[in-house]
């Protein structure tokens, strides 16, 4: 016996409760008895008795089956044999049951990829943190700026005595964590390796209830005095690949950032820190903050706002509950330090709204693909249906005959249901397949610079197989409640005559399957009209000016603070380095400069004021700066429309100068020429000497900004970036750069080489080439599916309409007239679906308008590319159909 | 006797629920008192009768307790609970008005 019919009958010996049978039958042969002893009072034979005891009583098998289903037991039965009966049919139909499995499970698949990454990116982004669910982003807020942040968000960090203070006084939760990734340079060869790395409160791997694998992590005592406690806990991804695993690690020193640091710890594998989309690999107490983040000393400092913070709530407290106590120590901060807490507030968010990582970055393509998905989910049930439909008229005679002999309509359905169902369970198994291997390709679609390896990684945990059961359930109502409704309204008259060949054409059960095809082409064309907004986009950014030249411009530095200078040495070996890069072959110009454009790293920014500029009672003038050196603007190729470029004697002892643009021009000077007049910058009054020409800073799509830029002699920062205008290609500068650097300093190696193009597109175009790519890949799946489902219902009509065919042959139509017939109706379709999904994705675009440059959500172009690329899509689908529809031999057509 | 009247849809159950609200009674039982009390017109069929008594059953109107019949076997006797009591009056009260009704329609002159 085969397990699909042995099981049934195992589970109904489960399900039945032996004592209830047990007193069924006592309650019937107690009748029986009864009645027999009435009949032999009355004078009947006792043998004689019983029959007719029996006779009246009926057939008792049948009575206690009702009894049975009045407690409910049936309905396990019903369902196992459903089950039952359901495996049979899949088998004898292996080509549809693989078919529809294969569809759903690219549905199911992708649903659950995405929740996969949704969960483990957004939801529950640190796999080895105990109590995620009670993880809550503490970020600054400031009322007052005037400027916004570097990604455009209102939240700023939080600093140390502030975060000190919210951790004595707050009742309502466990513990406060500081963070702040940072990174330094770890010189391997010729080639110097960026590593992220962490600073964070001493409670940092106690608190989120991480073990180290070795040694241990942070003592409270570690966190204060100003450079006190160089000790580190590193990964265990660079314990095993630099330290080769050593297992005597504890107590060795690293230099970092030029401090020697005793590793102390070697954090569990598994652990990336508590960074999305980076792996953290070493971390450092709070107390180390000056020698990895610039600006100086911070840790006394209320007016320093650099923490990335974390806070977990006590267990039953609300965000709301805890936010109000926060709130208050910050309402009471304001108050006590006027100075540096004016207009400032602390705020809780959930961690996939942290404004710091990653996070904030995939939230909006994960909402989009999530619809898509979903839109692909819809699109792979309405082919299933189609496939149950002509099913469902092949089974027509069963359906009849079960019917007739009187099974209910309701147990049909049922029956037809639990059919889905099987499909729905292999499609899970194959759809979570699926997301277990697509876990980490969102790695494949983020742009990664460098050595730095992105960790994007999606989490299969129960969440997500709840999340795929649910959407199991919801795809099986979707494809299987038509065919099953469809099925089960046999008319029992009609079905008992044979089918007549169907008109082509002609209205009726084929209705429900154009509808069907309808909706997964106008699904399909949203998802086009998507994919194509996003390539324009994507393609004008491309093209696009951000204001400084991208061609004929490498981009590269040099770690100075990990390799251990001090500002005296820094100057000296920047200034040697310009010397020699200036007289290399090729270059035309090359200067240095703290921040390059669209880079992670933020800009500072500083409040500002302007002579005869009066700001508004609550506005703080501020704006953003970068500390360049004498021929940025050459290098960079952004134009000076008066005035003069820094140059060297622009140095620590000369007179503030600063260089402002065009917006800060219009802004605070109402358009007159500022050369020459004054400009506050960070208390200090500064002499405008130029006017750049207006370029983008942190992202193509920003307003105009108010940006101005300063010597960087008079604020110097140990680490810069070197930019180099040259024709020389990236390969042989990075020779010439080692050699360089090397000649200066053996111990100092540049970074990559690379052009300002491919940095710009690293940092500025990921989200759009995600967006693309994402939408590219799950689009295209859905046009596969609908031209499935397209070609599926032409060639399905066409073999059920030979007979008219071979008739209309007969009678003289030419082959053309028949492919032009078949192909017209299957084009009516396409331009139904297309009209639908035109509508559709008139009122959708909008949710991704946010991501698109210079591009309408209603660009026409967009649209006539989808409507053209459909129209090719259906063309094909529809055209062996039509074809096979002239290949019909009339004479065999006409006598079957 | 003539053919057994078929009971009308869903009086069986106002019958089950009636004779056990004189005494607790086993199945066979209630379909004798029918019988019986009806001097023989109301034909139980017995089929009908277990099923209906396993629903009543599961909607509580009646529970069933194991006991001695008369002649000392072993049988199932069932007994009307206060909801059952309750439903039985407002189901009764019900027929009374119908049948007061049906008589008026079909008596008028």
């Amino acid at each position: 016996m085969r397990w699909h019919y042995k099981l049934p009958l195992r589970l109904r010996s489960l399900f039945r409760n032996p004592q209830a049978e047990q007193d069924l039958n006592d309650e019937f042969q107690f009748h029986l008895q009864q009645q027999t002893e009435e009949y032999v009072r009355q004078g009947i034979e006792p043998e004689e008795a019983r029959f007719a005891a029996l006779r009246l009583l009926g057939g008792v098998e049948q009575h206690k089956e009702q009894c049975r289903e009045v407690r409910n037991v049936s309905v396990v039965e019903n369902f196992l044999q459903d089950l039952h009966i359901g495996f049979r049919m899949l088998r004898r139909d292996p080509g549809f049951s693989v078919l529809a499995v294969l569809c759903l499970t690219l549905g199911i698949g992708a649903n659950a990829a995405v929740f996969s990454w949704i969960e483990g990116l957004l939801l529950r982004p640190f796999p080895a943190v105990a109590h995620q669910e009670r993880l809550m982003v503490v970020v600054g807020t400031n009322r007052l700026a005037g400027d916004k942040g570097t990604s455009g968000s209102n939240f700023t960090g939080v600093s140390w005595p502030d975060f000190v203070d919210l951790r004595r006084e707050c009742t309502l939760i466990d513990a406060f964590i500081a963070d702040k990734i940072m990174g330094t340079t770890l010189g391997i060869g010729d080639r110097a390796e960026r590593v992220t790395g962490s600073t964070v409160s001493a409670n940092y791997f106690d608190a989120l209830g991480v073990h180290p694998r070795l040694g241990r992590g942070f003592e409270p005592a570690e966190e204060s005095g100003r450079n006190a406690h160089p000790v580190t806990v590193i990964s265990y991804w660079i314990w095993k690949n630099r330290f080769h695993g050593d297992p005597t690690i504890i107590g060795k020193t690293q230099v970092l950032n030029g401090v020697p640091h005793t590793i102390v710890g070697v954090a569990p594998e598994g652990f990336y820190g508590t960074f999305v989309g980076w792996p953290i690999q070493f971390w450092v107490p709070a107390s180390m903050q000056e020698v990895f983040e610039p600006g100086g000393y911070k840790l006394e400092d209320r007016g320093a706002p650099w923490i990335e913070g974390f806070a977990r709530l006590k267990p039953g407290v609300t965000t709301e509950q805890a936010q109000q106590e926060i709130s208050a120590v910050a309402q009471r901060l304001e108050k006590d330090y006027q100075a540096t807490n004016r207009g400032r507030g602390i705020k809780l968010l959930p961690l996939w709204k942290a404004p710091f990582n990653q996070a904030s970055e995939l939230l909006p393509m994960l909402e989009i693909a999530l619809v898509v998905v979903f839109f692909v989910l819809l699109i792979a049930c309405a082919n299933v249906s189609s496939l149950l439909l002509v099913r469902s008229l092949r089974r027509r005679q069963e359906m009849t005959i079960r019917l007739a002999v009187g099974a209910r309509r309701g147990r049909l359905l049922r029956q037809l249901l639990t059919e889905g169902m099987i499909l729905s369970i292999f499609a899970v198994a194959g759809g979570l397949l699926v997301a277990y291997l697509c876990r980490n390709l969102l790695v494949v679609f983020f742009p990664s610079s460098g050595s730095l390896v992105a960790n994007l990684k999606g989490e299969i945990d129960w969440r997500v197989l709840a999340f795929s059961a649910l959407v199991c359930l919801i795809s099986t109502l979707l494809f299987g409640m038509v065919p099953a409704i469809q099925a089960s309204r046999v008319d029992l008259a009609s079905a008992l005559k044979t089918e007549p060949g169907a008109v082509f054409g002609g209205r009726g059960r084929s209705r429900v399957r154009s509808a069907l095809v309808l909706v997964q082409i106008s699904l399909s064309f949203v998802l086009l009209v998507g994919v194509v907004l996003l390539v324009q986009s994507l393609q004008r950014i491309r093209t696009a000016n951000p204001g400084f030249s991208t061609e004929n411009v490498l981009t590269t530095g040099v770690d100075l603070r990990a390799a251990g200078y001090d500002t005296q040495r820094a100057k000296n070996f920047q200034d040697q380095l310009l010397d020699r890069v200036q007289a290399l072959a090729g270059v035309e110009s090359a200067a240095f400069a703290r921040v390059q454009p669209f880079s992670y790293a933020p800009f500072f920014s500083s409040p500002i004021a302007v002579d005869g500029y009066r700001p508004a009672p609550d506005e703080q003038p501020a704006a953003q700066y970068d500390e360049v050196s004498p021929g940025y603007f050459t290098t960079m190729g952004i134009p000076l429309l008066s005035g003069r470029d820094f140059n060297l004697s622009d140095n620590e002892t000369a007179p503030l100068v600063a260089i402002v643009n065009e917006k800060m021009v219009t802004q605070y000077w109402h358009g007159e020429d500022p050369i020459g007049k004054r400009l506050q910058v960070k208390g200090q009054w500064t002499r405008v000497i130029g006017v750049a020409k207006l370029a983008k800073y942190n992202t193509f799509a920003e307003e105009p900004r108010a940006f101005f830029y300063v010597p960087l002699r008079q604020n110097f920062s140990i680490r810069a970036s070197l930019n180099i205008r040259t024709s020389v290609d990236p390969g042989t500068m990075a020779a010439a750069m080692a050699h360089e650097t090397h000649a200066i300093d053996e111990n100092v190696s540049p970074f990559q080489v690379m052009t300002m193009r491919k940095y710009i597109s690293f940092s500025a175009l990921g989200s759009q080439q995600i967006g693309v790519a994402m939408l590219g890949v799950f689009g295209g799946l859905a046009m596969l599916l609908a031209a499935i489902g397209l070609y599926g219902v032409m060639s399905y009509t066409v073999s059920q309409s030979t007979k008219e065919f071979g008739l209309r042959m007969a009678l003289g139509a030419a082959p053309s007239n028949l492919l032009w017939r078949v192909m017209s109706s299957g084009v009516a379709l396409t331009a139904g679906g297309v009209l639908v999904g035109a509508v559709a994705a008139v009122g959708l675009t909008r949710l991704i308008s946010h991501l698109l440059y210079h591009v309408s959500p209603h660009d026409p172009v967009a649209f006539g590319g989808a409507i053209l690329v459909m129209a090719f899509t259906s063309w094909s689908a529809c055209f062996l159909p039509a074809w096979r529809a002239t290949r019909i031999d009339p004479v065999r057509a006409l006598r079957e | 006797m003539g053919k057994p009247t078929d009971l009308v849809q869903g009086t069986l159950d106002l019958l089950i629920l009636r004779i056990l609200a004189l005494q607790p009674m086993h199945g066979w039982g209630i379909a004798q008192r029918i019988r019986q009390i009806s001097r023989e017109v109301l034909q139980v069929n017995q089929g009908a009768l277990y099923p209906a008594l396993h629903r009543l059953e599961q909607q509580g109107w009646i529970r069933a307790k194991w006991g001695e019949s008369e002649n000392n076997r072993r049988a199932k006797f069932y007994s009307l609970t206060p909801d059952g009591t309750r439903y039985l009056r407002k189901q009764q009260a019900q027929w009374d008005r119908l049948s007061v009704a049906i008589d008026l329609v079909l008596n008028t002159t």
